[in-house]
C-alpha cells in the first residue's frame, strides 16, 4: 500500500512542478489572444474573444516592436559569431600549447565571469563613446563579449584539450600549420560543442537587459528585452496594456522555447560542461 | 639517397637525467630497421625525434646526410604510421589519403594518381568513399599506411602499428608490411614493436635499447645488427636473454681454465666445456653460462660434462613444441624445448645436456665472450 | 583511440616544433585577450579611477577626490550620520536578503526536482524539457509574466483568490521582496536543477541498489547517502549561485523600478550614474560591489583550492 501512495505522491509533484513551471507561459499564450474586457475579467471570456488584435497593435506604426526583434537577431548573431571566433582560437592555444603563465590566465578568464555588469559600466560608457559605439545597436555587441567570452573560452577550451595528440600530430606530419590543424582538423570534431555553447551566447546576448536599457537610448534602436519593458511607456501597473505585452511576450518567448526543446541535450550538455569544469 | 644517421644523439627532459644517450646509429638505404626493448627504454621517443615530434638534446640526425635538427616535420621527407592510426574522422579515405597532398598544394589531378595507385596496392579501392568509422581494425591500419605511401617518403616510421589488432591480423599484416617493404627498394622503413617475433621476421637490423640503470652505465644502445647476429653473438647478457622465446637460461659459475677456442668451467657440482674464446681471464672468475631452450635437451648421464639433474616442475604443451620446466639440484629452474610429442610428467627425475658450441659464457658485468664455433648466422664474423 | 601515458601532453623542449607552437600561440590568444582587457579589466579600472573623483555624466573628467566618495559626509560609509548611507545600506540589505532567500528556495526546490527527474518514468524527457522553460524565458519577460498574474485588479492569482474567497493582494507593492523572489526561484530553479541533475548522474548506481536490498527508507537513503555524495558539487553550484545573485539587477528593476524598498546594489549604481548623473559616487559603489564579490571568491577559492590547467 505504501508504494501506491508513494507513486501517487510522486505523480502529483510532478505534476506541480509540470505546472509551475508552464503555467506563467502558457497563460501568457492564452490571454495574448484574449481582446477587450476578456482580457480583465477571465469570467467574460467567450469564443467572440479571441482573436489576434493583440498581435496586430503590436506592428503598427509608430511601434518599434518589429525592429526591436530584428536588432536583437543582429546583436544576437554578431555576439555567437565573434564569441565562437575568439573562443575557438583562443581554446587552442590555451588547451593544447604548454605556455608559461597559461594557468594564471585561465584564471583570469574565470575571474571576469565572476565582474558585476555595472563595476565595468562607467569605463564602458565613456569607452563606447569614445569608440562612438554609444547608442548604435550593434554596438552593444562589445560590452556583450564580457560574459560570453570568459565561458566560451572555458567551455572550448577544456574540449580541445580532450582531443587526441596523435591526430594533431598526424596532420603536423602532413605539413599542416597551427591554424590548418585547427581549422581542417579541430573545427569538425568540436562542432557539437560549437553548436551548445553558441546557443548558450545566443540566449545570454538575446536576454541581456542591463547594457541594452542604458547604452542605446533611441527607440528604433533598442533590443527586444527593453522594448518590452517600455510597452506602455512604463505606465502605472493599472494602466498598462496587458495583451499588448503578453503578446509581445509570446513573440519574444516563442523561438527560445523552441530552440530549448529541439536543442534540449546540447544546451544541458553546454551548461553543465560549463558549470562542472568551471 | 636516404641513410639515417644517429651522431652522438642523446635527449633528455628538462634538467633530468637523459632518457637516451650515446647514440650511435648508421642506417643504410633501402633497409628495415627495427627499434625494440623493454618499456621505458625510449624507442618511441628515439622514432619521433626522426619524425621531429620530439627534440634532440645533443648530437646529430642526419637523413641523406643533411641535418635534420632543426627542420619541420613535413620538410624530412618521412611519413608516420601511428599506433592508433589517427585516421581524420570527419574524413573519407580518399580525403585521408589525399590530405597532405592537398596540404602541399598538390595538383588535382596528381593527387588523385597518386591516391589511386596507394588505395589499389593496400586493396582499398572499393572503401575510399566510406569514413573511418565504418572500417575494420585492419582497414584502418591499411589507410594508415596509406596514408604514408601517398607522400612517397625516403623513410618510413612505424610506432608499434600491429599492437591494436588480434592475433590472426597481426600475422597477416606482418606479411603485408614484409611485402611492402620488398615492394619499395630504395624505401627505408623504421619500425618500433616491443614484439620479438615482429623484429625478427621483418627486420634487416635491430636496434635494441637499454632501460633503466643499463643507460647511464652504457648508453642507450645495448646492440645493433642484424637478427641472427643478435641470436647467435649477443653482446651482453641483456641482449641474450631479450632475444628468444623461451628466455635464455642462466646458470653462475666458475671459470677453471681457458683456450682461444674453449673454455673449462664448473657450475655447481658440474663441469661444463663451452667454445667461446676466454683467453686471458684468471681461474676463478665468476661467469654466468647461458644455454637456450631449444638447444638443450633431456637425457644424458648425470655427472658427465654439460649435463644436469633435477627434478620436472612444469610442462607446457604448445602442440609444435613442448616446454618442460626442470627444478634443477641446485634450485634454479631451467627451461628446455623439447618435441611436440615429449610426454614427460612433473615429477620426473630427468637429466639435461648441451653441445659446447651451444653454451654463451657472460663476464660478471654482463658483457659476453666471443663464440669461436660459427654460427648459422650469414653475417657472423668467425673469430680465430 | 589510445592516448599514450608516457609524455605530457604537450611538447614542453625548446624544439623547433614546440617553439613554433609557442609562437603561434602568441598569435591565437592575442585577439581574445584584446578584446578582454578592453571590455573587462580596462573599464573596470577606469571605474577604478573615477570612483576617487567627482566625475558627473556629462563631465566625465572630474577631480580628484580621494576616498570621499566611500568615505565621510558625501560618501557610503561614516557619513557622520551612521556608519553607512542609508539609502546604499537599504541596497545592501535588499540584496543580501534576496540573495540568500532567493538561493536557499531554489536549492531545495532543484534538489526535489533533480531527485524527480533522476528516477525513470514515462515521459520524463517530456517533463524535462517542460522544466527547461522558465530558464529559456528571458528575464525581463518572466518579471512582465509574473507582474501580469500577480496584478492586483485582473491578475489570475487574485482572481482565484477572490473566486476561493480571499482578498486580493497587490503583490508588487505590499510583498514587493517576496513577489522578486518568486520570480527569480521561477527562472532559475531548473538551472541549478540540471547542474544537481548532472551531479547526481555521476552518482555509482551500486549504493542505491545495496541501500533497496537492505531496505533502507528512501528519505534516508538520501540524507545518508545521496546528500553527503554531491554535496561538492552542490557547494559550488550554491555558490556560483550566491556570487551570481549579489549581482542582481534585471528582475528587481522591471518588475519594481528603481523603488527604494527593493532596489539592488547594481541597481543602486545604476540609479546614481545615470539617473542622478553622479559617475564619481556611482563607481564607488560599484568598486564596493566588486570588492566584496572578489573577496568571496578568493575566499571559496582557497578553500576549494580550485586548480585549472597549471601551465608549463
Amino acid at each position: 500500500m505504501r508504494g501506491h501512495m508513494r507513486r501517487f505522491a510522486f505523480r502529483v509533484f510532478v505534476a506541480l512542478v509540470v505546472g509551475f513551471a508552464l503555467f506563467p507561459f502558457g497563460f501568457a499564450v492564452f490571454t495574448s489572444f484574449l481582446g477587450g474586457n476578456a482580457l480583465y475579467d477571465l469570467r467574460d471570456v467567450e469564443a467572440s474573444s479571441f482573436g489576434i488584435a493583440n498581435y496586430r497593435a503590436l506592428f503598427e506604426s509608430g511601434q518599434y516592436f518589429g525592429q526591436s526583434i530584428l536588432n536583437s537577431l543582429q546583436v544576437a548573431a554578431t555576439v555567437v559569431g565573434l564569441s565562437l571566433l575568439l573562443g575557438v582560437t583562443a581554446a587552442y592555444a590555451l588547451g593544447r600549447i604548454a605556455f608559461r603563465g597559461r594557468g594564471l590566465l585561465l584564471m583570469a578568464i574565470l575571474a571576469v565571469s565572476m565582474f558585476p555588469q555595472v563595476a565595468v559600466m562607467a569605463g564602458m560608457y565613456e569607452l563606447m563613446h569614445a569608440l562612438g559605439l554609444y547608442n548604435r545597436t550593434l554596438g552593444l555587441v562589445l560590452p556583450y563579449m564580457l560574459f560570453t567570452l570568459p565561458f566560451t573560452v572555458w567551455v572550448l577550451t577544456t574540449f580541445m584539450r580532450d582531443l587526441p595528440r596523435e591526430l594533431e600530430e598526424a596532420a603536423v606530419m602532413d605539413g599542416c600549420s597551427p591554424w590548418r590543424i585547427l581549422v581542417s582538423v579541430f573545427l569538425p570534431l568540436l562542432w557539437p560543442v560549437l553548436v551548445s555553447v553558441g546557443l548558450l551566447a545566443f540566449v545570454a546576448a538575446w536576454n541581456e537587459f542591463l547594457f541594452a536599457l542604458t547604452f542605446v537610448n533611441q527607440d528604433a534602436g533598442r533590443t527586444v528585452p527593453v522594448a518590452i519593458s517600455l510597452i506602455g511607456g512604463g505606465a502605472t501597473s493599472r494602466e498598462l496594456p496587458w495583451g499588448k505585452l503578453m503578446a509581445a511576450s509570446v513573440l519574444v518567448t516563442l523561438p527560445l522555447v523552441a530552440m530549448v526543446l529541439v536543442f534540449q541535450k546540447k544546451i544541458v550538455a553546454g551548461l553543465t560542461a560549463g558549470a562542472i569544469k568551471g | 639517397m636516404a641513410e639515417l644517421v644517429f651522431d652522438n644523439v642523446s635527449k633528455r627532459y628538462g634538467k633530468g637525467a637523459e632518457v637516451l644517450r650515446d647514440i650511435d646509429l648508421s642506417i643504410a638505404q633501402g633497409e628495415f630497421c627495427v627499434f625494440i626493448g623493454p618499456s621505458g627504454c625510449g624507442k618511441s621517443t628515439m622514432l619521433r625525434m626522426i619524425a621531429g615530434l620530439e627534440d634532440i638534446s645533443a648530437g646529430e640526425l642526419r637523413i641523406g646526410g643533411q641535418r635534420v635538427n632543426e627542420m619541420a616535420p613535413s620538410e624530412r621527407g618521412i611519413a608516420m604510421v601511428f599506433q592508433s592510426y589517427a585516421l581524420y574522422p570527419h574524413m573519407t579515405v580518399y580525403e585521408n589519403l589525399a590530405f597532405g597532398l592537398k596540404v602541399r598544394k598538390a595538383d588535382r589531378a596528381a593527387i588523385d594518381q597518386k591516391v589511386r595507385n596507394a588505395a589499389r596496392a593496400l586493396q582499398l579501392d572499393g572503401l575510399l568513399e566510406r569514413l573511418p568509422r565504418e572500417l575494420s581494425g585492419g582497414q584502418r591500419q591499411r589507410v594508415a599506411i596509406g596514408r604514408a605511401i601517398v607522400r612517397e617518403p625516403r623513410v618510413f616510421l612505424f610506432d608499434e602499428p600491429l599492437s591494436n589488432l588480434d592475433a590472426e591480423l597481426r600475422v597477416q599484416t606482418r606479411l603485408e608490411i614484409a611485402r611492402l617493404h620488398a615492394g619499395m627498394p630504395g624505401t627505408t622503413m623504421i619500425y618500433v614493436t616491443h614484439d620479438q617475433v615482429e623484429a625478427m621476421t621483418l627486420a634487416d637490423k635491430i636496434v635494441l635499447l637499454n632501460s633503466g640503470d643499463a643507460v647511464q652505465r652504457e648508453g642507450s644502445v645495448a646492440q645493433f645488427g642484424a637478427p641472427l647476429d643478435l641470436y647467435h653473438h649477443p653482446a651482453n647478457r641483456f641482449v641474450a636473454g631479450f632475444i628468444g622465446s623461451p628466455k635464455m637460461n642462466f646458470i653462475d659459475a666458475e671459470l677453471e681454465s681457458a683456450t682461444p677456442h674453449e673454455a673449462l668451467a664448473r657450475a655447481g657440482g658440474t663441469a661444463f666445456v663451452a667454445r667461446v674464446d676466454a683467453a686471458g681471464s684468471p681461474r676463478g672468475t665468476r661467469i654466468a653460462l647461458g644455454i637456450r631452450p631449444e638447444h638443450a635437451v633431456l637425457g644424458g648421464v648425470a655427472g658427465q660434462p654439460n649435463t644436469l639433474a633435477g627434478t620436472v616442475a612444469f610442462v607446457e604443451q604448445l602442440g609444435e613444441s613442448t616446454c618442460v620446466h626442470v627444478r634443477l639440484d641446485g634450485g634454479l629452474l631451467f627451461t628446455v624445448r623439447e618435441r611436440g610429442d615429449a610426454r614427460n610428467r612433473v615429477g620426473e627425475t630427468v637429466t639435461v645436456r648441451c653441445d659446447p658450441a651451444d653454451v654463451h659464457v657472460f663476464r660478471a658485468d654482463g658483457r659476453s665472450f666471443a663464440r669461436t664455433r660459427d654460427a648459422a648466422a650469414p653475417q657472423a664474423l668467425a673469430r680465430a | 583511440m589510445v592516448k599514450t601515458l608516457e609524455r605530457p601532453a604537450e611538447t614542453t623542449s625548446a624544439s623547433g616544433l614546440a617553439r613554433q607552437r609557442r609562437r603561434s600561440a602568441l598569435a591565437f590568444l592575442a585577439p581574445m585577450v584584446v578584446v578582454l582587457v578592453l571590455v573587462a579589466f580596462a573599464p573596470l579600472a577606469r571605474s577604478l579611477w573615477l570612483s576617487l573623483t567627482d566625475a558627473k555624466i556629462d563631465n566625465l573628467s572630474g577631480q580628484f577626490v580621494g576616498l570621499s566618495n566611500y568615505v565621510g559626509e558625501y560618501g557610503l560609509f561614516f557619513t557622520g550620520d551612521g556608519w553607512i548611507d542609508p539609502r546604499w545600506a537599504t541596497a545592501v540589505g535588499n540584496t543580501l536578503r534576496f540573495a540568500v532567500v532567493s538561493v536557499a528556495i531554489e536549492t531545495v526546490l532543484a534538489l526535489a526536482v533533480a531527485l524527480m527527474l533522476d528516477t525513470e518514468f514515462r515521459g520524463r524527457s517530456l517533463v524535462t524539457a517542460a522544466v527547461l522553460v522558465p530558464w529559456a524565458v528571458p528575464t525581463v519577460v518572466s518579471a512582465k509574466l509574473w507582474d501580469w498574474m500577480l496584478q492586483q485588479q485582473f491578475g489570475v492569482v487574485n482572481l482565484a483568490l477572490a473566486q476561493l474567497g480571499y482578498e486580493r493582494i497587490a503583490f508588487t507593492t505590499e510583498y514587493p521582496m517576496w513577489s522578486v523572489v518568486l520570480v527569480d526561484v521561477w527562472k532559475t530553479t531548473p538551472f541549478m536543477a540540471l547542474l544537481i541533475l548532472a551531479a547526481l548522474k555521476m552518482l555509482p548506481r551500486d549504493c542505491y541498489e545495496a541501500a533497496r536490498v537492505d531496505g533502507v527508507h528512501p528519505v534516508k537513503v538520501f540524507l545518508r547517502v545521496t546528500l553527503p555524495l554531491i554535496r561538492p558539487a552542490l557547494a559550488v553550484a550554491v555558490i556560483f549561485r550566491l556570487l551570481d545573485a549579489l549581482r542582481v539587477f534585471d528582475v528587481i528593476y522591471v518588475l519594481t523600478g528603481s523603488t527604494e524598498s527593493t532596489i539592488s546594489m547594481s541597481g543602486f549604481v545604476r540609479d546614481q550614474m545615470f539617473e542622478n548623473g553622479d559617475v564619481g559616487f556611482g563607481s564607488a559603489a560599484s568598486t564596493v560591489l566588486f570588492i566584496v564579490i572578489a573577496a568571496c571568491t578568493l575566499a571559496y577559492m582557497k578553500v576549494a583550492r580550485v586548480r585549472a590547467g597549471e601551465g608549463a
